[in-house]
């Protein structure tokens, strides 16, 4: 039994842990609204483009194939990654959930493709200090780190990602881009998916969209520039957009975390609670015990 | 406000970050990639890429000057959607970071190694240049800002 001081001790760090974990719940949960709400900011924007390239796309493929290079589908022999993961830690299980799904949409494509030949190589960006661990744990091959991102990153950030991703491309150093980051699905779920970048697969069309294809648009200064235009930024607004939904991820995940830290540090503050009451009451019995049997020994 | 609201267009101009501007307008006036584009009620569809320079959206007496570089510019039925790499509210440029950034481009000009370096530097300094052409515009003609209901939500 420990000590009446000890007991004492205890629930007083449970209480201040509680305190703070507290803090940082609301702290994420202030966050996490934020980010969302930048991720709605930032949807017109995203929805234009997408609609742009899958009408230029449909529009003019023919024609324009040929000159984007974005689009070159060739036979895979390097597949490369960007894992957007989290910086800092505390926000339960999404870190490793983020590298477990990475890991497994990576080996995944390596088996279908050598399936039908030669087994490729993988090759990793990795946004976020979590998944940059995980990567040189794991010994695979890095070829971009993007850590300190913040919770508020920028398109000039994204665009920096996308473009070593889009170097390494058009370089063929790599034949084939994926996406992996926490989806947001609401406050307290995420899920890690894994989405192709490159070579860019234009957006099927909307069905209701036939208003829009009988227009005939005057282009400036035609649609092959301008659908090659497109191209580079429809992929940055994507990484934007992952790199928004996982600012969004992370927060909703540290905010149940943090929420679960301090459920159970005030069940422990119960439980100590109640073992220090129970001792006290021990502690006077024996007193008082040894008061009666003292007085009953001396008479 | 003294406006014909018959002879308007829809205007949102919208960057990755926020939107700038959603409403009505009778003329806009755009940076296009190849000259200025003057845009009025039932113009024609037309897709363009966006230079540099001053975006002009006109209501009324009303006029609202707004900095955009690169981009694209669709108008299909009567409504205009800009999308913009970056834009800026005239009042919203720092002038003095933008003189700053002017200072550094020209510098870095006269050390460019290669022209592909060179191309870069000088697209950047007539980025900023025409920023700070669009704030001293602002600065100057002193005219009405169109009021806007809900545009301006950061």
């Amino acid at each position: 039994m420990p000590s009446l001081r000890d007991i004492r001790r205890r629930i007083r760090t449970t209480k201040n842990m509680a305190q703070i974990t507290k803090a940082k719940q609301m702290v994420a949960s202030s966050k996490m609204r934020r980010a969302q709400e930048r991720v709605q900011q930032a949807r017109p924007f995203a929805e234009q483009i997408r609609d742009l390239v899958s009408r230029l796309a449909d529009a003019s493929l023919g024609e324009v194939s040929t000159g984007t290079e974005l689009l070159a589908k060739r036979p895979i022999h390097n597949i490369g990654f960007i894992v957007i993961t989290p910086d800092r830690g505390l926000c339960g299980a999404l870190p490793s959930n983020i590298n477990r799904k990475a890991m497994s949409s990576a080996l995944d494509l390596q088996r279908q493709v050598a399936e039908q030949g030669e087994r490729p190589n993988l090759a990793f960006i990795a946004v976020g200090r979590k998944g940059r661990d995980f990567i040189v744990r794991t010994q695979q091959s890095l070829i971009g780190e993007f850590i300190n991102y913040g919770d508020k990153p920028s398109l000039a950030d994204a665009r920096a990602i996308a473009r070593v991703a889009v170097d390494a491309f058009v370089k063929a150093e790599v034949d084939a881009v994926y996406l992996v980051y926490a989806k947001f699905i609401n406050t307290v779920s995420q899920q890690p998916i894994s989405v192709q970048l490159l070579p860019v697969e234009p957006p099927a069309q909307e069905k209701n969209e036939d208003r829009k294809k009988s227009v005939d648009y005057i282009y400036e200064p035609d649609p092959a520039t301008i659908f090659t235009a497109l191209l580079p930024r429809y992929v940055d607004i994507l990484v934007y957009q992952a790199m928004l939904e996982a600012v969004a991820s992370e927060q909703s995940a540290s905010m149940v975390a943090m929420k679960n830290a301090t459920d159970n540090a005030n069940e422990l503050i119960q439980d100590l609670t109640l073992t220090y009451n129970k001792a006290r009451q021990q502690a006077i019995t024996t007193q008082i015990l040894e008061v009666v049997s003292g007085a009953g020994g001396g008479a | 406000m003294a406006v014909t609201r018959n002879n308007t267009l829809h205007v949102r101009v919208v960057t990755a970050e926020r939107e700038l501007y959603s409403g009505e307008a009778n003329l806009v006036s755009a940076p296009g990639a190849e000259g200025r584009l003057g845009i009025l009620p039932h113009h024609a569809a037309l897709l363009a890429l966006l230079g540099s320079g001053v975006l002009t959206i006109k209501l009324g007496e009303g006029e609202e000057p707004i900095f955009v570089s690169g981009g694209f510019l669709e108008v299909s039925e009567n409504s205009v959607i800009v999308l913009a790499d970056t834009a800026e509210h005239a009042d919203e440029i720092d002038e003095a970071r933008a003189e700053e950034a002017r200072r550094r481009a020209q510098e870095a000009l006269a050390q460019a190694a290669s022209d592909e370096d060179r191309a870069e530097i000088e697209a950047a300094l007539a980025r900023e240049m025409s920023r700070l052409k669009v704030a001293d515009i602002a600065r100057r003609s002193g005219r009405r800002r169109i009021s806007m209901p809900s545009s301006e939500q950061q």
